[in-house]
């Protein structure tokens, strides 16, 4: 049996978890919409981390779990590492007037 | 459907039969760690508080104190004071006492220092082992068992592996008639909604509602990001990104079942089914509450490998992380391997926690009772020192 690269856990996630330390160049197939897809990863990604299934526009939510983790900070392409560089929160911002919900 | 624990006058069980040596100020800290490590069948309680604090968090440590000396783990409880501290140790005694257990003071100032305290307090401490030493482990059913779940050192493997599995242990607590506590309310933020669906009564949801508002509201008011605070920088090593991730890994770990109801920090629960505890997700302060709540044993679910005990609760680590179970396996009583069968793997990880449990109650000691791990615990407060 091949061991599974990563985990999609809803079928409303636009990001994947790796199973594995993953490296740029690497190609994980997975199910996106209902369709069987070849995704090459353009960063590393290590076990426990994320990466996109679709392009993410900056601003648009990203999806994990069916729900929504955060926001995109800037344009995610599809293969790119998902964290921190490129998701914010929405909630606890107490750095931003207003902050959040 | 059974396990063998201690009777307890106020018709609880404990499955532990220690005595606790509690400091009721931190001011009191080193004569209670003296005296526990003087006696053997002796746990000390160390925290930081009980004194020049406002009201409301004098209020809060008293309570506190009280419901951890009544926690069914203990037999007998010294409670040990400076003297001049705020919280009033006669009234504590008096509260713990009514449970039925016996319940000693001491108090430094009074006793002439340091060395006459710890030899009084040893002396004190001695008897009650010894009287406790006598009672016997009976079998009772499993409607008993009142267990808290945490999640500590957090990756994605907790939300994906280790706190599903526990999630599956607590529903069947639950369905055996149980008792079961969690809380972390941080860690709501992002998954209340989920929770919310959950809530047994429309009451019950909107007090939900307002401990997670609370509690971002106190995140917020430091004018800063929570990102780094929470998650915190071990979790975002990890993979985890936002809190709202966190938070949706992390509440899968209290199970499936109705949500009864929603206490403040260390109240005491001897209520049946599944309760929320309002409380924040750092493990000295939270291991705290629901011990005060009356929890016999705590689930706790690491994805980084967190290594904290409880003086006199079990605490059952958990991981789901390989790396983890191979690095720190002085730390990890159980680990779960997640097979390409993902759902039928949680259902059984959580039938063998549900067993795992059931022997730690009835004597299996945890990794962390053995090595000592846990002495330095602390109570939640809210306002600031003054």
């Amino acid at each position: 049996m091949i061991k599974k690269k990563a985990i999609v856990i809803n079928s409303k996630d636009n990001v994947a978890t790796a199973l594995d330390d993953l490296k740029a160049g690497e190609v994980i197939q997975e199910e996106v919409d209902s369709l069987k897809k070849n995704i090459k990863l353009n960063q590393d990604v290590p076990f426990g981390h994320k990466f996109s299934l679709k392009e993410i526009p900056s601003g648009s939510p990203v999806i994990k779990y069916g729900e929504i983790i955060g926001a995109a900070s800037k344009l995610i392409k599809v293969g790119d590492y998902v964290h921190i560089h490129n998701v914010k929160s929405n909630r606890g911002r107490g750095d931003i007037k207003g902050g959040s919900q | 459907m059974s396990f063998l624990g201690f009777p307890r006058e106020d018709g609880s069980v404990g499955v532990r039969n220690h005595i606790g040596i509690i400091s009721v100020v931190v001011c009191a800290n080193d004569v209670t760690l003296k005296i526990a490590q003087q006696v053997e069948g002796a746990v000390a309680f160390l925290h930081d508080q009980g004194c020049t604090q406002t009201l409301v968090d004098l209020d809060q440590v008293t309570r506190t104190l009280v419901n951890l000396g009544k926690n069914p783990n203990l037999a007998g409880v010294l409670l040990v004071s400076l003297g001049c501290e705020s919280v009033l140790i006669d009234e504590i005694r008096e509260k713990i006492a009514v449970s039925g257990k016996p319940v000693k003071t001491l108090g430094i100032q009074k006793t002439g220092g340091m060395l006459p305290a710890i030899m009084e307090g040893s002396r004190i401490a001695q008897e009650m082992v010894i009287k406790a030493s006598t009672i016997r482990r009976e079998t009772f059913d499993d409607s008993y068992l009142s267990i808290g779940v945490k999640c500590g050192a957090s990756d994605t493997t907790s939300g994906l592996i280790s706190n599903p599995a526990a999630g599956a242990a607590f529903d069947l607590i639950y369905d055996h008639g149980g008792t079961c506590i969690f809380g972390e309310t941080t860690e709501f933020l992002g998954a209340e909604h989920i929770l919310m669906r959950r809530a047994a009564t429309p009451e019950v949801k909107k007090r939900i509602e307002e401990i997670v508002t609370r509690m971002e509201k106190r995140a917020k008011m430091m004018g800063v990001d929570i990102r780094g605070g929470q998650p915190t920088t071990g979790n975002i090593k990890g993979g985890l990104t936002t809190i709202e991730e966190k938070s949706l890994g992390a509440i899968v770990k209290a199970g499936t079942r109705p949500i009864h109801d929603v206490y403040e920090y260390g109240n005491k629960i001897t209520k049946k089914g599944l309760f929320i505890m309002d409380s924040p997700g750092r493990e000295p302060e939270f291991l705290t509450g629901v011990a005060a709540a009356g929890v016999q044993i705590i689930i706790f679910s690491t994805g980084i490998g967190a290594p904290q005990g409880f003086p006199f609760v079990p605490v059952l680590k958990i991981t789901g992380n390989p790396k983890t179970e191979r690095y720190l396996s002085d730390h990890i009583d159980k680990f779960i391997k997640l097979s390409e069968e993902g759902e039928n793997t949680i259902a059984q990880a959580g039938e063998e926690i549900y067993e795992e449990i059931k022997a730690i109650a009835s004597g299996k000691k945890t990794k962390a009772e053995v090595l000592g791990y846990g002495q330095f615990s602390n109570i939640f407060t809210i306002g600031p020192v003054i």
